[in-house]
Protein backbone atom coordinates (compact mmCIF):
# COMPACT_ATOMS: atom_id res chain seq x y z
CA UNK A 1 0.00 0.00 0.00
CA UNK A 2 1.24 3.46 -0.80
CA UNK A 3 2.46 5.72 1.99
CA UNK A 4 -0.16 8.38 1.29
CA UNK A 5 -2.95 5.81 1.56
CA UNK A 6 -1.66 4.73 4.95
CA UNK A 7 -1.53 8.33 6.20
CA UNK A 8 -5.01 8.96 4.89
CA UNK A 9 -6.44 5.91 6.62
CA UNK A 10 -4.78 6.93 9.91
CA UNK A 11 -6.31 10.39 9.59
CA UNK A 12 -9.75 8.93 8.91
CA UNK A 13 -9.50 6.68 11.97
CA UNK A 14 -8.50 9.60 14.21
CA UNK A 15 -11.31 11.67 12.72
CA UNK A 16 -13.87 9.00 13.49
CA UNK A 17 -12.76 8.31 17.08
CA UNK A 18 -14.78 11.05 18.84
CA UNK A 19 -17.82 10.18 16.75
CA UNK A 20 -17.35 6.48 17.52
CA UNK A 21 -17.18 7.38 21.20
CA UNK A 22 -20.46 9.25 20.92
CA UNK A 23 -22.04 6.25 19.16
CA UNK A 24 -20.66 3.96 21.85
CA UNK A 25 -22.19 6.11 24.61
CA UNK A 26 -25.52 6.45 22.82
CA UNK A 27 -26.02 2.68 23.02
CA UNK A 28 -25.43 2.47 26.78
CA UNK A 29 -27.37 3.59 29.84
CA UNK A 30 -26.13 6.56 31.79
CA UNK A 31 -25.23 4.43 34.81
CA UNK A 32 -23.23 2.10 32.57
CA UNK A 33 -21.33 5.03 30.96
CA UNK A 34 -20.38 6.57 34.29
CA UNK A 35 -19.76 3.22 35.94
CA UNK A 36 -17.01 1.78 33.81
CA UNK A 37 -14.66 2.43 30.92
CA UNK A 38 -15.55 0.28 27.95
CA UNK A 39 -14.28 0.32 24.40
CA UNK A 40 -17.57 -0.95 23.04
CA UNK A 41 -21.12 -1.22 24.44
CA UNK A 42 -21.40 -4.55 26.25
CA UNK A 43 -25.16 -4.41 26.83
CA UNK A 44 -26.56 -2.59 23.85
CA UNK A 45 -29.68 -0.58 24.64
CA UNK A 46 -31.77 1.54 22.32
CA UNK A 47 -33.58 3.20 25.21
CA UNK A 48 -31.93 6.58 24.52
CA UNK A 49 -33.08 6.58 20.91
CA UNK A 50 -36.55 5.37 21.87
CA UNK A 51 -36.92 8.30 24.25
CA UNK A 52 -36.06 10.79 21.51
CA UNK A 53 -38.43 9.20 19.00
CA UNK A 54 -41.35 8.98 21.40
CA UNK A 55 -41.06 12.25 23.36
CA UNK A 56 -42.54 15.09 21.31
CA UNK A 57 -40.43 17.75 23.05
CA UNK A 58 -37.41 15.89 21.67
CA UNK A 59 -38.40 15.02 18.13
CA UNK A 60 -40.03 18.41 17.58
CA UNK A 61 -36.57 19.90 18.02
CA UNK A 62 -35.41 17.97 14.96
CA UNK A 63 -38.51 18.89 12.98
CA UNK A 64 -38.07 22.59 13.83
CA UNK A 65 -34.40 22.57 12.88
CA UNK A 66 -35.08 20.79 9.60
CA UNK A 67 -37.85 23.26 8.71
CA UNK A 68 -35.85 26.44 9.26
CA UNK A 69 -32.65 25.03 7.80
CA UNK A 70 -34.48 23.96 4.62
CA UNK A 71 -36.21 27.34 4.40
CA UNK A 72 -32.90 29.12 4.89
CA UNK A 73 -31.12 27.02 2.26
CA UNK A 74 -33.85 27.72 -0.28
CA UNK A 75 -34.02 31.46 0.42
CA UNK A 76 -30.21 31.74 0.32
CA UNK A 77 -29.97 29.96 -3.03
CA UNK A 78 -32.83 31.82 -4.70
CA UNK A 79 -31.49 35.20 -3.61
CA UNK A 80 -27.84 34.41 -4.23
CA UNK A 81 -28.17 32.99 -7.77
CA UNK A 82 -28.98 36.24 -9.61
CA UNK A 83 -26.62 38.24 -7.41
CA UNK A 84 -23.74 35.87 -8.06
CA UNK A 85 -24.49 36.12 -11.79
CA UNK A 86 -24.30 39.91 -11.58
CA UNK A 87 -20.95 39.78 -9.75
CA UNK A 88 -19.49 37.27 -12.19
CA UNK A 89 -20.65 39.00 -15.41
CA UNK A 90 -20.99 42.72 -14.82
CA UNK A 91 -19.08 45.76 -13.67
CA UNK A 92 -21.39 48.09 -11.80
CA UNK A 93 -21.07 50.92 -9.33
CA UNK A 94 -19.78 49.65 -6.00
CA UNK A 95 -19.52 46.02 -7.10
CA UNK A 96 -16.22 45.23 -5.40
CA UNK A 97 -17.17 46.96 -2.16
CA UNK A 98 -20.54 45.29 -2.09
CA UNK A 99 -18.95 41.90 -2.67
CA UNK A 100 -16.64 42.27 0.32
CA UNK A 101 -19.32 43.97 2.45
CA UNK A 102 -21.44 40.83 2.09
CA UNK A 103 -18.74 38.81 3.78
CA UNK A 104 -18.32 41.32 6.61
CA UNK A 105 -21.71 40.19 7.89
CA UNK A 106 -20.06 37.01 9.10
CA UNK A 107 -17.61 38.96 11.23
CA UNK A 108 -19.72 40.38 14.06
CA UNK A 109 -19.45 38.74 17.49
CA UNK A 110 -22.95 37.50 18.28
CA UNK A 111 -23.25 38.19 22.01
CA UNK A 112 -24.19 41.88 21.95
CA UNK A 113 -26.03 41.67 18.63
CA UNK A 114 -28.54 39.20 20.05
CA UNK A 115 -30.53 41.86 21.89
CA UNK A 116 -31.10 44.16 18.89
CA UNK A 117 -31.85 41.08 16.82
CA UNK A 118 -34.54 40.08 19.27
CA UNK A 119 -35.99 43.59 19.25
CA UNK A 120 -35.97 43.78 15.46
CA UNK A 121 -37.75 40.48 14.97
CA UNK A 122 -40.19 41.27 17.81
CA UNK A 123 -41.16 44.47 16.03
CA UNK A 124 -42.20 42.39 13.03
CA UNK A 125 -43.94 39.83 15.26
CA UNK A 126 -41.68 37.06 14.03
CA UNK A 127 -40.38 35.70 17.33
CA UNK A 128 -40.72 31.92 17.69
CA UNK A 129 -41.39 31.33 14.00
CA UNK A 130 -39.31 29.24 11.65
CA UNK A 131 -39.10 32.03 9.13
CA UNK A 132 -37.41 34.31 11.70
CA UNK A 133 -34.53 31.90 12.20
CA UNK A 134 -34.32 31.24 8.46
CA UNK A 135 -34.13 35.00 7.79
CA UNK A 136 -31.55 35.60 10.53
CA UNK A 137 -29.33 32.84 9.22
CA UNK A 138 -29.38 34.50 5.80
CA UNK A 139 -27.05 37.02 7.36
CA UNK A 140 -24.15 34.59 7.16
CA UNK A 141 -25.40 32.11 4.55
CA UNK A 142 -26.37 34.46 1.72
CA UNK A 143 -22.89 36.04 1.55
CA UNK A 144 -21.27 32.60 1.54
CA UNK A 145 -23.66 31.40 -1.17
CA UNK A 146 -22.88 34.44 -3.32
CA UNK A 147 -19.13 33.91 -2.91
CA UNK A 148 -19.22 30.22 -3.78
CA UNK A 149 -21.66 30.55 -6.69
CA UNK A 150 -19.76 33.49 -8.16
CA UNK A 151 -16.72 31.25 -8.50
CA UNK A 152 -18.67 28.56 -10.32
CA UNK A 153 -20.33 31.07 -12.63
CA UNK A 154 -17.08 32.81 -13.52
CA UNK A 155 -15.80 29.46 -14.76
CA UNK A 156 -18.62 29.24 -17.36
CA UNK A 157 -17.43 30.85 -20.60
CA UNK A 158 -19.28 34.04 -21.41
CA UNK A 159 -19.72 32.98 -25.04
CA UNK A 160 -22.58 30.80 -23.83
CA UNK A 161 -24.47 33.87 -22.57
CA UNK A 162 -23.70 35.87 -25.70
CA UNK A 163 -24.82 33.11 -28.06
CA UNK A 164 -28.06 32.66 -26.15
CA UNK A 165 -28.83 36.39 -26.22
CA UNK A 166 -28.12 36.54 -29.98
CA UNK A 167 -30.48 33.58 -30.41
CA UNK A 168 -33.16 35.76 -28.87
CA UNK A 169 -33.37 34.40 -25.37
CA UNK A 170 -34.67 36.83 -22.74
CA UNK A 171 -32.66 36.90 -19.54
CA UNK A 172 -35.06 35.01 -17.22
CA UNK A 173 -35.56 32.15 -19.67
CA UNK A 174 -31.84 31.93 -20.47
CA UNK A 175 -30.97 31.97 -16.79
CA UNK A 176 -33.43 29.29 -15.73
CA UNK A 177 -33.25 26.91 -18.69
CA UNK A 178 -29.62 27.20 -19.78
CA UNK A 179 -27.44 28.76 -17.12
CA UNK A 180 -28.74 27.21 -13.89
CA UNK A 181 -28.46 23.63 -15.23
CA UNK A 182 -24.86 24.40 -16.22
CA UNK A 183 -23.88 25.18 -12.63
CA UNK A 184 -25.93 22.39 -11.01
CA UNK A 185 -22.91 21.08 -9.18
CA UNK A 186 -22.13 24.49 -7.72
CA UNK A 187 -25.68 24.74 -6.47
CA UNK A 188 -25.35 21.35 -4.77
CA UNK A 189 -22.16 22.34 -3.01
CA UNK A 190 -23.58 25.70 -1.95
CA UNK A 191 -26.68 23.99 -0.61
CA UNK A 192 -24.52 21.75 1.54
CA UNK A 193 -22.59 24.66 3.06
CA UNK A 194 -25.76 26.66 3.73
CA UNK A 195 -27.38 23.62 5.28
CA UNK A 196 -24.37 22.95 7.46
CA UNK A 197 -23.84 26.47 8.82
CA UNK A 198 -27.54 26.93 9.54
CA UNK A 199 -27.79 23.50 11.16
CA UNK A 200 -25.01 24.03 13.70
CA UNK A 201 -25.76 27.67 14.62
CA UNK A 202 -27.21 27.95 18.09
CA UNK A 203 -27.07 31.48 19.53
CA UNK A 204 -29.34 33.23 17.03
CA UNK A 205 -31.68 30.27 16.70
CA UNK A 206 -32.10 30.04 20.45
CA UNK A 207 -32.58 33.78 20.92
CA UNK A 208 -35.32 34.03 18.31
CA UNK A 209 -37.35 31.04 19.46
CA UNK A 210 -39.11 29.93 22.64
CA UNK A 211 -41.12 26.76 22.08
CA UNK A 212 -42.78 26.44 18.69
CA UNK A 213 -39.62 26.72 16.63
CA UNK A 214 -37.02 25.67 19.20
CA UNK A 215 -33.99 24.06 17.52
CA UNK A 216 -32.63 20.66 18.45
CA UNK A 217 -29.31 22.08 19.67
CA UNK A 218 -31.22 24.10 22.27
CA UNK A 219 -33.34 21.10 23.24
CA UNK A 220 -30.16 19.18 23.91
CA UNK A 221 -29.12 21.53 26.69
CA UNK A 222 -32.06 20.05 28.62
CA UNK A 223 -30.07 16.88 29.27
CA UNK A 224 -28.35 18.83 32.05
CA UNK A 225 -30.25 18.29 35.27
CA UNK A 226 -29.58 18.55 38.98
CA UNK A 227 -28.10 15.07 38.98
CA UNK A 228 -25.66 15.91 36.19
CA UNK A 229 -25.74 15.20 32.49
CA UNK A 230 -27.60 12.31 30.96
CA UNK A 231 -24.69 11.36 28.73
CA UNK A 232 -26.40 8.49 26.96
CA UNK A 233 -29.36 10.58 25.91
CA UNK A 234 -27.13 13.46 24.86
CA UNK A 235 -24.94 11.15 22.78
CA UNK A 236 -27.97 9.60 21.08
CA UNK A 237 -29.31 13.06 20.26
CA UNK A 238 -25.85 14.03 18.98
CA UNK A 239 -25.69 11.03 16.66
CA UNK A 240 -29.13 11.94 15.31
CA UNK A 241 -28.03 15.54 14.60
CA UNK A 242 -25.45 14.18 12.15
CA UNK A 243 -27.93 12.15 10.09
CA UNK A 244 -29.74 14.88 8.06
CA UNK A 245 -26.49 16.58 7.04
CA UNK A 246 -24.90 13.27 6.16
CA UNK A 247 -27.84 12.61 3.81
CA UNK A 248 -27.37 16.02 2.19
CA UNK A 249 -23.69 15.48 1.53
CA UNK A 250 -24.42 11.98 0.21
CA UNK A 251 -26.66 13.58 -2.42
CA UNK A 252 -24.10 16.22 -3.43
CA UNK A 253 -21.03 13.95 -3.19
CA UNK A 254 -20.77 13.50 -6.94
CA UNK A 255 -20.96 17.24 -7.47
CA UNK A 256 -18.09 17.70 -5.07
CA UNK A 257 -16.10 14.89 -6.60
CA UNK A 258 -16.41 15.50 -10.33
CA UNK A 259 -18.92 18.22 -11.15
CA UNK A 260 -16.36 20.66 -9.88
CA UNK A 261 -14.63 20.36 -13.23
CA UNK A 262 -15.60 23.97 -13.86
CA UNK A 263 -15.55 25.74 -10.54
CA UNK A 264 -12.92 27.53 -8.57
CA UNK A 265 -15.52 27.59 -5.77
CA UNK B 1 -11.74 39.32 -20.67
CA UNK B 2 -13.39 42.42 -19.27
CA UNK B 3 -16.79 42.20 -17.72
CA UNK B 4 -19.77 43.95 -19.24
CA UNK B 5 -20.36 47.43 -17.82
CA UNK B 6 -23.97 47.79 -16.83
CA UNK B 7 -25.41 49.40 -13.72
CA UNK B 8 -28.69 47.59 -14.29
CA UNK B 9 -26.93 44.58 -12.74
CA UNK B 10 -27.85 46.21 -9.44
CA UNK B 11 -31.37 44.86 -9.93
CA UNK B 12 -29.96 41.34 -9.76
CA UNK B 13 -28.12 42.13 -6.56
CA UNK B 14 -30.97 44.02 -4.93
CA UNK B 15 -32.76 41.01 -3.34
CA UNK B 16 -29.54 39.93 -1.64
CA UNK B 17 -28.82 43.47 -0.55
CA UNK B 18 -32.27 43.91 1.01
CA UNK B 19 -32.25 40.48 2.64
CA UNK B 20 -28.86 40.95 4.26
CA UNK B 21 -29.30 44.61 5.11
CA UNK B 22 -32.59 43.85 6.87
CA UNK B 23 -30.77 41.70 9.41
CA UNK B 24 -27.48 43.59 9.39
CA UNK B 25 -27.93 47.33 9.43
CA UNK B 26 -30.49 47.97 12.18
CA UNK B 27 -28.77 45.70 14.75
CA UNK B 28 -25.41 47.24 13.86
CA UNK B 29 -26.74 50.77 14.34
CA UNK B 30 -28.33 49.72 17.64
CA UNK B 31 -25.00 48.41 18.89
CA UNK B 32 -23.26 51.62 17.80
CA UNK B 33 -25.96 53.45 19.73
CA UNK B 34 -25.36 51.38 22.88
CA UNK B 35 -21.64 51.95 22.63
CA UNK B 36 -22.04 55.71 22.92
CA UNK B 37 -24.52 55.80 25.81
CA UNK B 38 -24.86 54.80 29.42
CA UNK B 39 -28.16 52.99 29.77
CA UNK B 40 -29.79 52.85 33.21
CA UNK B 41 -33.16 51.58 32.12
CA UNK B 42 -35.91 52.20 29.59
CA UNK B 43 -35.82 55.86 28.62
CA UNK B 44 -32.95 56.66 30.96
CA UNK B 45 -29.76 57.04 29.01
CA UNK B 46 -26.88 59.46 28.93
CA UNK B 47 -24.66 60.17 25.97
CA UNK B 48 -21.09 59.39 26.97
CA UNK B 49 -19.20 59.80 23.71
CA UNK B 50 -16.11 57.64 23.41
CA UNK B 51 -15.84 56.89 27.13
CA UNK B 52 -16.69 53.18 26.72
CA UNK B 53 -14.18 52.84 23.92
CA UNK B 54 -11.44 54.34 26.10
CA UNK B 55 -12.40 52.08 28.97
CA UNK B 56 -12.41 49.00 26.76
CA UNK B 57 -9.17 49.81 24.98
CA UNK B 58 -7.29 50.24 28.27
CA UNK B 59 -8.70 47.04 29.79
CA UNK B 60 -5.74 44.86 30.72
CA UNK B 61 -7.77 41.65 30.70
CA UNK B 62 -9.07 42.45 27.25
CA UNK B 63 -5.50 42.83 25.99
CA UNK B 64 -4.67 39.41 27.42
CA UNK B 65 -7.72 37.88 25.79
CA UNK B 66 -6.78 39.55 22.52
CA UNK B 67 -3.25 38.09 22.47
CA UNK B 68 -4.66 34.70 23.41
CA UNK B 69 -7.08 35.04 20.52
CA UNK B 70 -4.32 35.93 18.05
CA UNK B 71 -2.27 32.97 19.24
CA UNK B 72 -5.26 30.66 18.91
CA UNK B 73 -6.31 31.82 15.44
CA UNK B 74 -2.69 31.86 14.28
CA UNK B 75 -2.18 28.26 15.38
CA UNK B 76 -5.49 27.27 13.84
CA UNK B 77 -4.50 28.67 10.44
CA UNK B 78 -0.94 27.33 10.61
CA UNK B 79 -2.13 23.81 11.40
CA UNK B 80 -5.42 23.51 9.56
CA UNK B 81 -4.54 25.03 6.20
CA UNK B 82 -1.48 22.82 5.41
CA UNK B 83 -3.08 19.77 7.00
CA UNK B 84 -6.30 20.28 5.06
CA UNK B 85 -4.44 20.64 1.76
CA UNK B 86 -2.34 17.56 2.54
CA UNK B 87 -5.39 15.42 3.34
CA UNK B 88 -7.14 16.66 0.20
CA UNK B 89 -4.10 15.62 -1.87
CA UNK B 90 -4.15 12.16 -0.29
CA UNK B 91 -7.88 11.56 -0.69
CA UNK B 92 -9.11 8.92 -3.14
CA UNK B 93 -10.03 10.59 -6.42
CA UNK B 94 -12.95 8.47 -7.57
CA UNK B 95 -15.13 5.47 -6.92
CA UNK B 96 -16.85 4.40 -3.74
CA UNK B 97 -13.80 5.23 -1.63
CA UNK B 98 -14.04 8.90 -2.66
CA UNK B 99 -17.78 9.01 -1.85
CA UNK B 100 -17.40 7.35 1.51
CA UNK B 101 -14.44 9.47 2.60
CA UNK B 102 -16.24 12.67 1.56
CA UNK B 103 -19.25 11.83 3.70
CA UNK B 104 -17.15 10.72 6.67
CA UNK B 105 -14.93 13.81 6.52
CA UNK B 106 -17.98 16.07 6.60
CA UNK B 107 -19.42 14.48 9.75
CA UNK B 108 -17.63 16.63 12.39
CA UNK B 109 -18.89 19.77 10.62
CA UNK B 110 -22.50 18.73 11.11
CA UNK B 111 -22.54 18.52 14.89
CA UNK B 112 -23.97 21.60 16.70
CA UNK B 113 -21.17 23.55 18.36
CA UNK B 114 -22.32 23.19 21.94
CA UNK B 115 -22.56 19.43 21.40
CA UNK B 116 -18.96 19.37 20.10
CA UNK B 117 -17.79 20.76 23.43
CA UNK B 118 -19.86 18.26 25.37
CA UNK B 119 -18.57 15.27 23.40
CA UNK B 120 -15.01 16.37 24.06
CA UNK B 121 -15.68 16.75 27.78
CA UNK B 122 -16.43 13.07 28.02
CA UNK B 123 -13.95 12.03 25.31
CA UNK B 124 -11.11 13.55 27.38
CA UNK B 125 -12.27 12.38 30.81
CA UNK B 126 -9.51 10.22 32.28
CA UNK B 127 -11.90 7.69 33.80
CA UNK B 128 -14.50 7.07 31.09
CA UNK B 129 -13.24 8.88 27.99
CA UNK B 130 -11.24 7.21 25.23
CA UNK B 131 -8.71 10.02 24.73
CA UNK B 132 -8.36 10.77 28.45
CA UNK B 133 -7.87 7.12 29.32
CA UNK B 134 -5.40 6.56 26.49
CA UNK B 135 -3.18 9.52 27.33
CA UNK B 136 -3.24 8.77 31.04
CA UNK B 137 -2.22 5.18 30.43
CA UNK B 138 0.96 6.60 28.91
CA UNK B 139 1.86 7.77 32.38
CA UNK B 140 1.16 11.52 32.19
CA UNK B 141 -1.50 13.01 34.40
CA UNK B 142 -3.38 14.82 31.66
CA UNK B 143 -6.13 17.08 32.92
CA UNK B 144 -7.54 19.94 30.88
CA UNK B 145 -9.45 21.35 33.84
CA UNK B 146 -6.34 21.83 35.97
CA UNK B 147 -3.37 22.66 33.76
CA UNK B 148 -3.54 25.44 31.19
CA UNK B 149 -1.15 23.73 28.77
CA UNK B 150 -3.40 20.67 28.79
CA UNK B 151 -6.44 22.86 28.24
CA UNK B 152 -4.78 24.43 25.21
CA UNK B 153 -3.75 21.06 23.77
CA UNK B 154 -7.27 19.72 24.20
CA UNK B 155 -8.81 22.81 22.62
CA UNK B 156 -6.43 22.75 19.67
CA UNK B 157 -7.07 19.05 19.10
CA UNK B 158 -10.80 19.64 19.21
CA UNK B 159 -10.56 22.62 16.90
CA UNK B 160 -8.34 20.80 14.39
CA UNK B 161 -10.60 17.75 14.53
CA UNK B 162 -13.72 19.87 14.07
CA UNK B 163 -12.67 22.29 11.34
CA UNK B 164 -9.88 20.77 9.23
CA UNK B 165 -12.63 18.94 7.27
CA UNK B 166 -13.86 22.31 5.99
CA UNK B 167 -10.43 23.04 4.49
CA UNK B 168 -10.25 19.48 3.14
CA UNK B 169 -13.64 19.73 1.41
CA UNK B 170 -12.83 23.07 -0.22
CA UNK B 171 -9.29 22.09 -1.21
CA UNK B 172 -10.52 18.75 -2.59
CA UNK B 173 -13.13 20.55 -4.66
CA UNK B 174 -10.46 22.91 -5.98
CA UNK B 175 -8.14 20.02 -6.88
CA UNK B 176 -10.83 18.16 -8.78
CA UNK B 177 -11.40 21.26 -10.87
CA UNK B 178 -7.93 21.20 -12.43
CA UNK B 179 -8.11 19.80 -15.98
CA UNK B 180 -6.22 16.53 -16.49
CA UNK B 181 -4.23 18.13 -19.35
CA UNK B 182 -2.16 20.14 -16.87
CA UNK B 183 -0.91 16.98 -15.17
CA UNK B 184 -0.11 15.30 -18.47
CA UNK B 185 1.91 18.32 -19.55
CA UNK B 186 3.76 18.31 -16.22
CA UNK B 187 4.49 14.61 -16.63
CA UNK B 188 5.92 15.09 -20.11
CA UNK B 189 8.13 17.88 -18.78
CA UNK B 190 9.31 15.50 -16.07
CA UNK B 191 8.14 17.76 -13.25
CA UNK B 192 8.57 16.44 -9.73
CA UNK B 193 5.59 15.92 -7.42
CA UNK B 194 6.65 19.00 -5.51
CA UNK B 195 6.94 21.14 -8.66
CA UNK B 196 3.53 19.94 -9.83
CA UNK B 197 2.08 20.93 -6.49
CA UNK B 198 3.81 24.31 -6.29
CA UNK B 199 3.34 25.47 -9.89
CA UNK B 200 0.04 23.83 -10.86
CA UNK B 201 -2.10 22.64 -7.97
CA UNK B 202 -1.49 25.42 -5.45
CA UNK B 203 -2.06 28.35 -7.85
CA UNK B 204 -5.19 26.66 -9.21
CA UNK B 205 -6.53 26.35 -5.67
CA UNK B 206 -6.18 30.07 -4.97
CA UNK B 207 -9.93 30.71 -5.05
CA UNK B 208 -10.97 27.88 -2.75
CA UNK B 209 -8.10 28.48 -0.38
CA UNK B 210 -9.00 32.17 -0.11
CA UNK B 211 -12.50 31.27 1.02
CA UNK B 212 -11.20 28.52 3.32
CA UNK B 213 -8.68 30.85 4.95
CA UNK B 214 -11.16 33.69 5.43
CA UNK B 215 -13.80 31.37 6.88
CA UNK B 216 -11.33 29.71 9.22
CA UNK B 217 -9.92 33.05 10.35
CA UNK B 218 -13.32 34.59 11.03
CA UNK B 219 -14.85 31.58 12.73
CA UNK B 220 -11.82 30.79 14.87
CA UNK B 221 -11.55 34.43 15.94
CA UNK B 222 -15.22 34.35 16.95
CA UNK B 223 -15.06 30.93 18.62
CA UNK B 224 -17.35 30.73 21.62
CA UNK B 225 -19.49 27.66 22.25
CA UNK B 226 -16.81 24.97 22.05
CA UNK B 227 -14.27 26.40 24.55
CA UNK B 228 -17.06 27.74 26.73
CA UNK B 229 -18.54 24.27 27.10
CA UNK B 230 -15.23 22.43 27.32
CA UNK B 231 -13.14 24.65 29.61
CA UNK B 232 -15.41 27.57 30.53
CA UNK B 233 -12.45 29.84 29.79
CA UNK B 234 -10.29 28.21 32.44
CA UNK B 235 -8.28 27.04 34.19
CA UNK B 236 -7.97 30.57 35.52
CA UNK B 237 -8.24 32.68 32.41
CA UNK B 238 -6.00 30.45 30.31
CA UNK B 239 -8.57 29.87 27.58
CA UNK B 240 -10.68 33.00 27.99
CA UNK B 241 -10.89 34.08 24.37
CA UNK B 242 -12.33 37.39 23.24
CA UNK B 243 -15.91 36.20 22.82
CA UNK B 244 -15.94 34.45 26.21
CA UNK B 245 -14.72 37.65 27.87
CA UNK B 246 -17.25 39.63 25.88
CA UNK B 247 -20.12 37.47 27.11
CA UNK B 248 -18.85 37.90 30.67
CA UNK B 249 -19.18 41.66 30.31
CA UNK B 250 -22.41 41.68 28.32
CA UNK B 251 -24.38 39.02 30.16
CA UNK B 252 -22.51 38.48 33.42
CA UNK B 253 -22.13 42.13 34.39
CA UNK B 254 -24.81 43.43 32.04
CA UNK B 255 -22.61 46.37 31.02
CA UNK B 256 -24.21 47.00 27.67
CA UNK B 257 -22.18 50.12 26.85
CA UNK B 258 -18.68 48.70 27.24
CA UNK B 259 -19.81 45.37 25.75
CA UNK B 260 -21.09 47.18 22.66
CA UNK B 261 -17.90 49.20 22.33
CA UNK B 262 -15.94 45.95 22.74
CA UNK B 263 -18.04 44.27 20.04
CA UNK B 264 -17.34 47.05 17.57
CA UNK B 265 -13.58 46.97 18.22
CA UNK B 266 -13.70 43.17 17.91
CA UNK B 267 -15.59 43.44 14.62
CA UNK B 268 -13.12 45.99 13.24
CA UNK B 269 -10.13 43.79 14.07
CA UNK B 270 -11.66 40.87 12.16
CA UNK B 271 -12.60 43.17 9.29
CA UNK B 272 -9.09 44.59 9.06
CA UNK B 273 -7.36 41.21 9.04
CA UNK B 274 -9.84 39.62 6.65
CA UNK B 275 -9.34 42.53 4.27
CA UNK B 276 -5.56 42.14 4.47
CA UNK B 277 -5.75 38.38 3.86
CA UNK B 278 -8.12 38.95 0.97
CA UNK B 279 -5.90 41.58 -0.66
CA UNK B 280 -2.75 39.49 -0.25
CA UNK B 281 -4.36 36.32 -1.58
CA UNK B 282 -5.88 38.17 -4.53
CA UNK B 283 -2.49 39.49 -5.58
CA UNK B 284 0.03 36.86 -4.55
CA UNK B 285 1.71 35.24 -7.51
CA UNK B 286 -0.19 37.44 -9.97
CA UNK B 287 3.04 38.53 -11.63
CA UNK B 288 4.18 34.97 -12.22
CA UNK B 289 3.09 32.87 -15.11
CA UNK B 290 1.29 30.27 -13.07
Amino acid sequence: MKKRTVFFIIYMILLMLPIYWMLNMSLRTNADILGSFSLYPKNITFANYMKIFTDSSWYNGYINSIIYVTLNTMISLVAALPAAYAFSRYNFIGDKHLFFWLLTNRMAPAAVFLLPFFQLYSTFGLIDTHIAVAMAHCLFNVPLAVWILEGFMSAVPREIDETAFIDGYKFPRFFLTIFVPLIRSGIGVTAFFCFMFSWVELLLARTLTTTDAKPIAATMTRTVSATGLDWGLLAAAGILTIVPGALVIWFVRNNLAKGFAMGRV
Amino acid sequence: MDKWKDNKAWFLVLPVFILVAFSAIIPLMTVVNYSLQDIFGPGQRVFVGTEWFQEVLSDKRLHDALWRQFLFSGLVLLIEMPLGILIALMMPKKGWAASVSLVLIALPLLIPWNVIGTIWIIFTRPDIGLFGAAINSLGTAFDHTARSSDAWITLMLMEVWHWTPLVVLLAYAGLRAIPEAYFQAAKIDGASTWATFWYIQLPKMRGVLTIALLLRFMDSFLIYAEPFVLTGGGPGNATTFLSIYLVKIAVGQFDLGPAAAFSLVYFLIILLFSWLFYQVLQNVGKGEKA
